[in-house]
């Protein structure tokens, strides 16, 4: 466990009950769950940037809404500065659990001094995927970027408060500013919309942006503007971003580490060209071989997937990628196959991989398939 | 901040350059404007006050004495002049339709608030409450209440327990249509970008939520001020207005019981009718008309309006 890492996150878990009918508790059905994010563990250190990459319905999302706090989660812990946050607090409020303290791993029963989560939101920002629904269409762009100063009640005098809404707006490459602050949403473009997101989610200096696919619903030439822009700030400012996408080929554009998620589990962790230019999962596989090149003669490989996503409800049994693993093995259907190290800092959870550490089980059961 | 005073003046000449298209909004302006001003300047328009008794050359009483023989309206069967019974009772109805009105619309938007917002519970309690509220046929409730409170004596003027009783019991339809509109506004993401750098309940619910209700509220504010004054007319017509303070629905009251109908005294029960239809008309005509232009679904795009269009439609494209 490195200790100094700003952000923290050990065994998340995120399961959405679902409803039962009457008939259901009657026949005493069990009570089933969404696995949304189903144990995840990861660090983010300081000015880092980690992109979190998978399918649609993997977990990503949720895993940026528990970090932010919009979501409880089911179990886990999430450490910021070595300070517990998220859920929980609700409760610790109603005095269920001690609001000053929680302890982390069941061995070391380490004591962590909670954070509120006021705090934490003073730290951390979120940038939503849609730029179109994310800003209230009511509000003017100087009450949209003033908002999180309104809300923590900094800045209190109005020079104070036009001066840094201004430089926020420069800052996110909205300029003159003073053209912008009397202008609804609806007068502006989307990449102006997702600038004042970014303003705004910028304007209270955070130490962490979690950024929820911020580039998916732009048009594709005014992606790489909004990832520049990303990219200045987090040099110019130093902040840590937690980068949500489904598209492989943004990522390798600016990300440090990137995490593969597959139905609620990081599937394979790394240096971002390190897992680009040696993907060890069969899934990393299969994505990276889709990702388009600008280059008809060139011809590839790619590995397409059958067969769709499995229910998150309903999980496969051992590893949960074996009905739709091009390479899966008798054993994969039984054994959840643990994280390995396989590189500097490169883990992926394939028992294949474990494979090649151990000879014995390769000569049994990878011949029988 | 004159941030904002320019930016007011600029949403309402936005608003009136919209308003000023639509001839059935004009109308229904027209017909509410001229009703509150004929009631705020009620003295200038009558020399005589209602409760005066209008004598001829003898010294006589002019009971039921047509539009011919005195004034535009003629004398009731007292000899008080309608005319000027009608433009101080302008004041009742409108007063007490207008608090009344307001009263209900407060109730039903925090009611509708707050079950909408707070979801669960509370949801579950205040619409509860509504539902029970709606079954109840409204007339012989209010009936039932209006005459029990005033036999309590509680030395409070008819006309109070009247806006009351209407206020308290005419919100529920408000309430239920600002709570489902709250139910979606607080789904989307604005609200979840709110929390997310975060706002409390309080800040949400006065920046997020109010803003984008705001103009329903209004709009139905609006509609519900003539089912105020309706209601109003009625009760008062069942004789539980304040006889020292006349409604029209008090003067149609009068005038039905002193058998103006069977002495052909026309002009002592039309007119109050007529002031009736003329403001709730004018009250559902506007009310109608903003609600279609600001409701959050009907809003018309930006370029809305052919001059701001690149082609202009054809003519009778609509």
């Amino acid at each position: 466990m490195s200790d100094h890492a700003m952000l923290e996150v050990r065994d998340l878990y995120k399961y959405f009950p679902i409803r039962q009918s009457m008939l259901d508790i009657l026949l005493r059905r069990p009570a089933n769950n969404v696995k949304a994010v189903d144990g995840v563990s990861f660090d983010l250190e300081r000015g880092e940037v980690l992109a979190i990459v998978g399918e649609s319905g993997c977990g990503k999302t949720t895993i940026a809404r528990t970090l932010i706090g919009l979501e409880e989660q089911t179990d886990g812990e999430i450490l910021f500065h070595d300070e517990l946050v998220g859920a929980h607090e609700r409760r610790a409020r109603a005095g269920l659990v001690p609001l000053e303290a929680g302890t982390v791993g069941s061995s070391e029963q380490k004591v962590f001094p909670r954070m509120s989560m006021k705090r934490l939101r003073q730290q951390a920002q979120m940038i939503f995927q849609d730029p179109y629904e994310s800003l209230n269409p009511r509000a003017t762009i100087l009450e949209i970027v003033a908002e999180p100063l309104v809300v923590h009640g900094l800045a209190r005098g109005r020079d104070e408060r036009l001066e840094r809404v201004k430089t926020a707006l420069e800052e996110a490459g909205l300029r003159p500013a003073e053209d912008y602050f009397l202008r609804y949403p609806h007068e502006l473009s989307g990449g102006q919309r997702q600038r004042v997101v970014i303003a705004s989610a910028m304007v209270l200096q955070p130490e962490l942006l979690i950024a929820d696919e911020p580039v998916s619903m732009l048009d594709v030439s005014i992606r790489a503007e909004i990832l520049n822009l990303l990219r200045d700030l987090r040099q110019r400012r130093g902040v840590s971003i937690v980068f949500i996408t489904h598209d492989l080929s943004t990522v390798a554009y600016f990300a440090d580490r990137i995490a593969v998620m597959y139905l609620g589990r990081m599937v394979e962790t790394g240096p971002a060209r390190e897992v680009l230019a040696n993907p060890q999962h069969p899934y990393t596989k299969a994505l990276i071989s889709v990702i388009p090149v600008p280059n008809p003669r060139l011809r590839r490989e790619r590995v397409i997937l059958q067969g769709e996503t499995p229910n998150p409800i309903d999980l496969p049994s051992g590893c949960r990628f074996h009905p739709r693993c091009p390479v899966a093995v008798e054993a994969c259907k039984v054994t959840d196959p643990a994280n390995v190290l396989v590189g500097e800092n490169h883990h992926a959870a394939c028992l294949l991989l474990n494979v090649a550490a151990s000879p014995n089980i390769a000569s049994g059961e990878a011949a029988s398939t | 901040m004159n941030e904002n005073w320019t930016l007011f003046k600029r949403n309402l000449s936005d608003f009136w350059k919209a308003f000023r298209r639509n001839r059935l909004g004009l109308a229904g302006a027209f017909l509410v404007i001229t009703s509150i001003l004929v009631a705020t300047f009620a003295p200038l328009l009558t020399p005589h006050a209602p409760s005066d008794i209008i004598r001829d050359e003898g010294g006589h009483g002019l009971t039921f004495a047509p539009p011919s023989v005195h004034g535009p309206l003629g004398t009731d069967d007292a000899g008080h002049d309608v005319w000027s019974q009608l433009v101080y009772g302008a004041r009742i109805s409108l007063m007490v339709g207008f608090m009344a009105g307001f009263i209900a619309m407060f109730v039903g938007s925090l009611f509708g608030i707050l079950a909408g917002y707070f979801g669960g519970r509370i949801d579950n309690l205040l619409m509860r409450i509504t539902d029970i509220l709606l079954v109840i046929p409204d007339l012989p409730l209010m009936l039932i209440l209006v005459a029990t409170i005033r036999q309590l004596d509680l030395k409070i003027s008819p006309l109070t327990v009247l806006i009351a009783v209407i206020g308290l019991l005419y919100w529920t339809s408000t309430a239920r249509l600002i709570r489902s509109q709250v139910l979606t506004i607080k789904e989307r993401q604005f609200v979840a970008r709110a929390r997310a750098i975060g706002a409390g309940h309080g800040h949400i619910i006065r920046k997020h939520i109010l803003p984008q209700i705001m103009p329903l509220i209004v709009a139905n504010t609006v509609l519900i001020l003539s089912t105020a004054i309706l209601v109003e007319s009625g009760l008062a017509f069942l004789g539980l207005g304040d006889p020292t303070q006349p409604s029209w629905g008090t003067m149609l009251n009068f005038a039905f019981d002193r058998s103006a109908i069977t002495n052909g005294a026309w002009w002592f029960y039309l007119p109050p009718g007529f002031a009736i239809v003329w403001v709730t008309l004018g009250c559902v005509l506007l009310g109608n008309v903003l609600e279609e232009m600001l409701n959050p679904r009907l809003t018309a795009h930006h370029l809305e309006g052919d001059q701001n269009m690149i082609a202009v439609p054809a003519k009778g494209a609509e």
